[in-house]
């Protein structure tokens, strides 16, 4: 088959592999349909998360067709069409049994701290991931969820990850009725977080960012105020200033490792590996949240330690709330959004990519080219 | 106002905020969200259909952290330790999650993966390209210049580190090819 294969910090190539086997009972073989960049796999891309191995295939946010089952599947069948959360994880252990899909303790054997995530390096377990034609899925009878029919392809896949995760963080951020969000990060989860605020009831949703393609979209998409840091001497200050001194009464950091904003902890992050990552957005979204109020962690930061500003964050007396998202959890309300038109994840969508010509769309992607905020992979086969 | 007990006013009322944007307030109880409460004990609603999963067979010592009692039953099983990297893996995963050098050790593994694998790949039918790889031609057809003249992106200051960290390990890899060639060389003019 064919398969994006990792050959380096800022360099992948498609090539030849093996179709995955099973190699539990409980495995499905997925013929991929449709896939997508995350920017957390520009994380990996960018060589940061630690033992991500040259040869590995990134891809967690996919959908397919059930090529094959293991002895063990109940509830699917091949030819079934499927869509498989980003969380590789067991439905049994201690976490899963209490809805932490993300937290699974028995699909990970290289980290208690992290889940199991496909093709994310084998900090995260290990696994490929579905930028290929073809892609195993552990716990079939857990994980996946049939496409219903009404669905969009390109809205099935975005459910896999970034709206869930949008949505997600929305909700971690806890956000009563009329009150002020910051979203920092107009990327795909952001875009997602700022729209879910609404329907939580916000009364004012901000999204911060430096791109200002993406923050147009926060506005068309999402509804929201926009801000570019880079036109504000202190966009703490002003998130002051546009909030009455009070700051926001929620904020969400969409964003993550590789926030910018900071020459010197992007540069010791993002470049030199000497922090987990640039916790800029985070530190903004201690310093502009209200005393009493929460930030919600949605930015993926690597295992390593991050400059963070803890010490404000207890002064403030903050609720800080995160977690990767249990992704199966969100789906049922979600559908019921979609189909209501309340969300059109379809709509941040820029660019649609052949498997074969994924090298320029990481590039794209990570130099944030040609506009670029969602873009999706096709593979060959499809 | 902030210095007083009343909240600052929002410019627009619910009322007008639901009238404006599509599904504003749908999910507007908090505790009628799908993620709350944080934690749900409900084993029954996962799908699983054990109560711990069978055993996926270990066809290689599989490398696991010290913190997990056991081999987790189901892992994944992409590009077993090998070489250099493969030996520097391995002795990272003697620390816990919780040591720095367990994480340092892992990212020097990856540097050395890298540049084990560049090399190697210049004694197959299939070396590595760095132009197509780092799909750097996109500059070209995707609007490269245009997409950072005169846009302010604060990104554009750090951007000229990339080359640096794509082209390193070639040289890194030139240069260490170039010692080892020329210290065989007098080695034989000597012999």
């Amino acid at each position: 088959m064919r398969a994006m294969v990792y050959r380096g910090p800022y360099k992948v190539r498609v090539q030849e592999k093996d179709v995955p086997a099973i190699e539990h009972p409980n495995d499905a073989i997925v013929r991929v349909s449709l896939a997508a960049i995350c920017g957390s796999d520009l994380h990996l891309y960018h060589g940061m998360m630690p033992d991500t191995r040259v040869g590995m295939t990134f891809g967690h946010e996919f959908i397919g067709v059930v090529d094959q089952v293991g002895s063990s599947v109940q509830n699917l069948k091949p030819g079934d069409r499927v869509m498989v959360p980003f969380n590789v994880y067991c439905g049994s252990c201690y976490f899963c049994a209490r809805g932490l899909y993300a937290n699974c303790h028995n699909v990970n054997p290289n980290a208690t701290a992290v889940g199991g995530i496909y093709g994310y390096s084998h900090t995260s377990g290990g696994y490929d991931g579905g930028q290929a034609e073809y892609v195993r899925v552990p716990f079939a009878d857990v994980g996946p969820g049939l496409i219903p029919d009404w669905m969009d392809d390109e809205d099935a896949v975005l459910l896999t990850d970034a709206l869930s995760t949008g949505y997600f963080g929305a909700q971690l951020a806890d956000i009563r009725e009329g009150d002020v969000v910051v979203v920092f990060g107009a990327g795909p989860v952001g875009l997602y977080a700022a729209k879910s605020a609404w329907l939580m009831g916000a009364g004012r949703v901000i999204v911060i960012d430096h791109l200002q393609y993406r923050l147009d979209k926060a506005r068309s998409f999402a509804h929201a105020e926009t801000y570019n840091f880079v036109e504000y001497d202190d966009i703490v200050v002003h998130l002051k200033k546009i909030t009455e001194y009070l700051g926001a009464d929620a904020a969400i950091d969409a964003v993550g490792a590789e926030a910018d904003g900071n020459f010197l902890q992007h540069v010791t992050s993002a470049k030199l590996k000497l922090q987990g990552g640039s916790p800029v957005a985070l530190n903004w979204a201690i310093d502009s949240v209200r005393k009493g109020g929460t930030v919600s962690v949605m930015g993926a930061y690597g295992p390593m330690f991050s400059a963070v500003k803890f010490g404000d964050a207890m002064n403030k007396g903050l609720t800080l709330r995160m977690n990767q998202c249990p992704v199966k959890r969100q789906w049922p309300r979600l559908f019921e959004h979609i189909r209501n038109g309340y969300l059109k994840p379809s709509d941040i969508v820029t660019h649609r990519i052949p498997l074969e010509h994924i090298a320029e769309g990481y590039h794209i992607f990570s130099a944030k080219l040609d506009n670029c905020i969602k873009p999706l992979i096709v593979p060959t086969a499809s | 106002m902030t210095y007083t007990a009343a909240k600052p006013q929002n410019a627009e009322t619910s009322e007008q905020l639901r009238a404006r944007i599509p599904g504003w307030g749908a999910d507007l109880d908090p505790d009628d969200r799908p993620s709350v409460p944080r934690e749900r004990y409900d084993p029954g609603a996962t799908g699983a259909h054990w109560d711990f999963p069978e055993r996926q067979p270990e066809k290689w010592p599989r490398e696991r952290s010290p913190e997990h009692k056991f081999l987790t039953p189901v892992f994944g099983t992409a590009c077993p330790p090998r070489g250099v990297s493969g030996a520097i893996r391995k002795y990272a995963y003697t620390y816990s999650e919780g040591r720095a050098a367990h994480w340092l050790l892992l990212i020097a593994g990856d540097r050395v993966d890298a540049i084990e694998n560049h090399l190697t790949s210049l004694l197959t039918l299939h070396p590595d390209n760095p132009i197509t790889q780092t799909g750097v031609l996109s500059e070209f057809t995707r609007h490269g210049v245009r997409s950072r003249l005169g846009q302010r992106r604060t990104d554009l200051k750090h951007q000229a580190l990339d080359p640096v960290i794509v082209v390193g390990p070639w040289i890194a890899a030139g240069a260490a090819a170039y010692l080892t060639l020329r210290k065989l060389t007098r080695g034989s003019r000597r012999g």
